[in-house]
């Protein structure tokens, strides 16, 4: 039978929690990395086991950890004494050494100066789709690193900069790169999500990249709602059978795109507030979505309190509430933006976090929720893996 | 034989138990005692000083001989006691509440 295993990030350590594929009853080990804000932990779509973990203090700076065991174990890769060794025969340890390449160039700053980029933390790790040695990185100050030897060292990719970075500029919650989305058709293209500046593409592997945020309005965000930077995407998800249909959860609207991110266009219908931040595609129906609506950028939490999973089976613009098994009076938390997560059963299995650490489930399409965690810190991300 | 007390995070990290002791060369400053460390414990790189420009970090404190050193020079002598082995060198997550 197949087994699930949740990997859930919290302000105050990471999370391993696991189900058999009915995804009825659920063990919890951790906290791992207690104290520690754990942004993000993904693991290899090709070794379920290598799972790699983002580790940040506001005191202690970015650590990264791997697993090569399924999470019983974490090292900092690169730690070891068999692992790289420097000069003085002991390890470089520079898992931890993300430095922009070249020339540090500048942003846009709050005040509309210019500001030299500033390593602050890892958002998001991507593993590659056939190399569990070969990472992907999403920074603050926005930037995209990657890894070829399991994480040991880390290499921006900087032609990523160079789409007009010295426009970007932060938005309140920092400026992260937070979404990376491979295309399984074309393993030269990777998209990319960066708050506060939009989306990115690129089709030569990393090499170079240029925005592709047509069809984004940001008329109470921005001063030229359709400029080519600048928007606050809070999240793209793609299906991976249709790689060229892109879904978005913007600051405000949800967006679609059916030409890889060439044009966007609304299709937030009859949510009732098109603000939030995860959006997810259901793992057998590429054309049923799942957003949670959020009151509004100021207000971080459900509108009249009330917890609820909106999906459409329409791939947009007609959406269902779905509530049974959520609360539905008094609730206050928010769903971060890497917080919300499908399984790959059938039927599809979904999966969130809140801010108010409750982990919540469904083994039905959504139809149905239950909590499997009610008390963990806020929870920043949740990944799932499916295990044969 | 230096005696450096870490913060229980870092701790964690390195993998030790109570305090860590270091041979470090004279003379005898924070950044030898740091660049000591760093080689005993890889893992500890980047998480007391910036990674590129070696500052402490802004929440990291170096105490020792209830003096705070933490704004002073890291190419000045610790005090004699930490040198000599009597007194610990302190490195300290700075205080947060609410």
């Amino acid at each position: 039978m197949s087994q699930i295993r949740l990997l859930v990030g919290t302000r105050k350590g990471a999370f391993v929690i696991t189900s058999d594929g009915k995804r009825q009853n659920w063990d919890i080990v951790g906290p791992h990395f207690g104290g520690w804000e754990i942004y993000h932990l993904k693991g290899s779509p090709v070794d379920p086991n290598r799972i790699y973990v983002s580790q940040t203090s506001s005191w202690f700076g970015q650590i990264v950890q791997r697993s090569d065991d399924g999470g019983k174990t974490w090292d900092p890769p690169g730690t070891k004494p068999e692992d790289l060794m420097g000069p003085d025969g002991m390890p470089k340890g520079q898992s931890n050494m993300f430095v922009y390449d070249g020339e540090v160039g500048t942003h846009k700053w709050y005040d509309g100066t210019q500001r030299p980029w500033e390593f602050k933390r890892i958002w998001h790790l991507e593993p590659s789709l056939n190399d569990p040695n070969t990472v992907y990185a999403g920074a603050e100050d926005a930037a995209l690193f990657k890894t070829t030897d399991g994480g040991r060292t880390w290499k921006e990719l900087p032609g990523l900069r160079h789409a007009k970075g010295q426009l970007w500029q932060p938005g309140a919650g920092g400026m992260c790169l937070h979404t990376i989305v491979f295309d399984r058709s074309n393993p030269e293209r990777i998209t990319v999500a960066i708050s506060a500046a939009g989306v990115f593409r690129s089709d030569d592997g990393g090499k170079t990249w240029r925005p592709i945020n047509r069809g984004l309005k940001s008329q109470y965000e921005l001063p030229d709602p359709d400029a080519e930077v600048g928007h606050c995407v809070h999240c793209i998800t793609m299906h991976p059978s249709r790689s060229n249909v892109l879904f978005m959860q913007k600051h405000w609207d949800v967006m679609r795109s059916d030409d890889a991110g060439e044009s966007w266009h609304e299709i937030s219908g009859n949510l009732p507030t098109d603000f939030g931040f995860p959006i997810a595609v259901n793992t057998n129906e590429p054309e049923t979505i799942y957003v949670v609506p959020i009151k509004s950028d100021s207000e971080h939490y459900p509108p009249d309190g009330k917890l609820r999973v909106y999906r459409s089976r329409t791939g947009g613009r007609e959406w269902e509430a779905l509530t049974k098994g959520l609360p539905q009076r008094d609730c206050y938390v928010n769903i971060l933006r890497d917080a919300m997560t499908v399984d790959s059963l059938d039927p599809c299995g979904l999966y969130f976090g809140t801010t108010g650490g409750q982990v919540y489930a469904s083994a039905n399409n959504g139809d149905s929720w239950t909590h499997i965690a009610r008390d963990l810190p806020p929870v920043l991300s949740v990944e799932v893996q499916t295990l044969a | 034989m230096i005696r450096v007390v870490l913060p229980a995070h870092l701790r964690t990290l390195a993998r030790v138990k109570g305090e860590v002791q270091l041979e470090v060369k004279d003379p005898v400053t924070p950044r030898a005692i740091l660049d000591a460390l760093e080689t005993r414990y890889p893992m500890l790189r980047g998480t007391m000083r910036d990674r590129g420009t070696l500052k402490r970090r802004a929440f990291v404190r170096f105490f020792a001989c209830e003096q705070d050193l933490s704004n002073e020079s890291p190419d000045d002598l610790v005090p004699e006691a930490v040198a000599t082995g009597a007194e610990p060198f302190l490195i300290v997550g700075a205080m947060a509440g609410g």
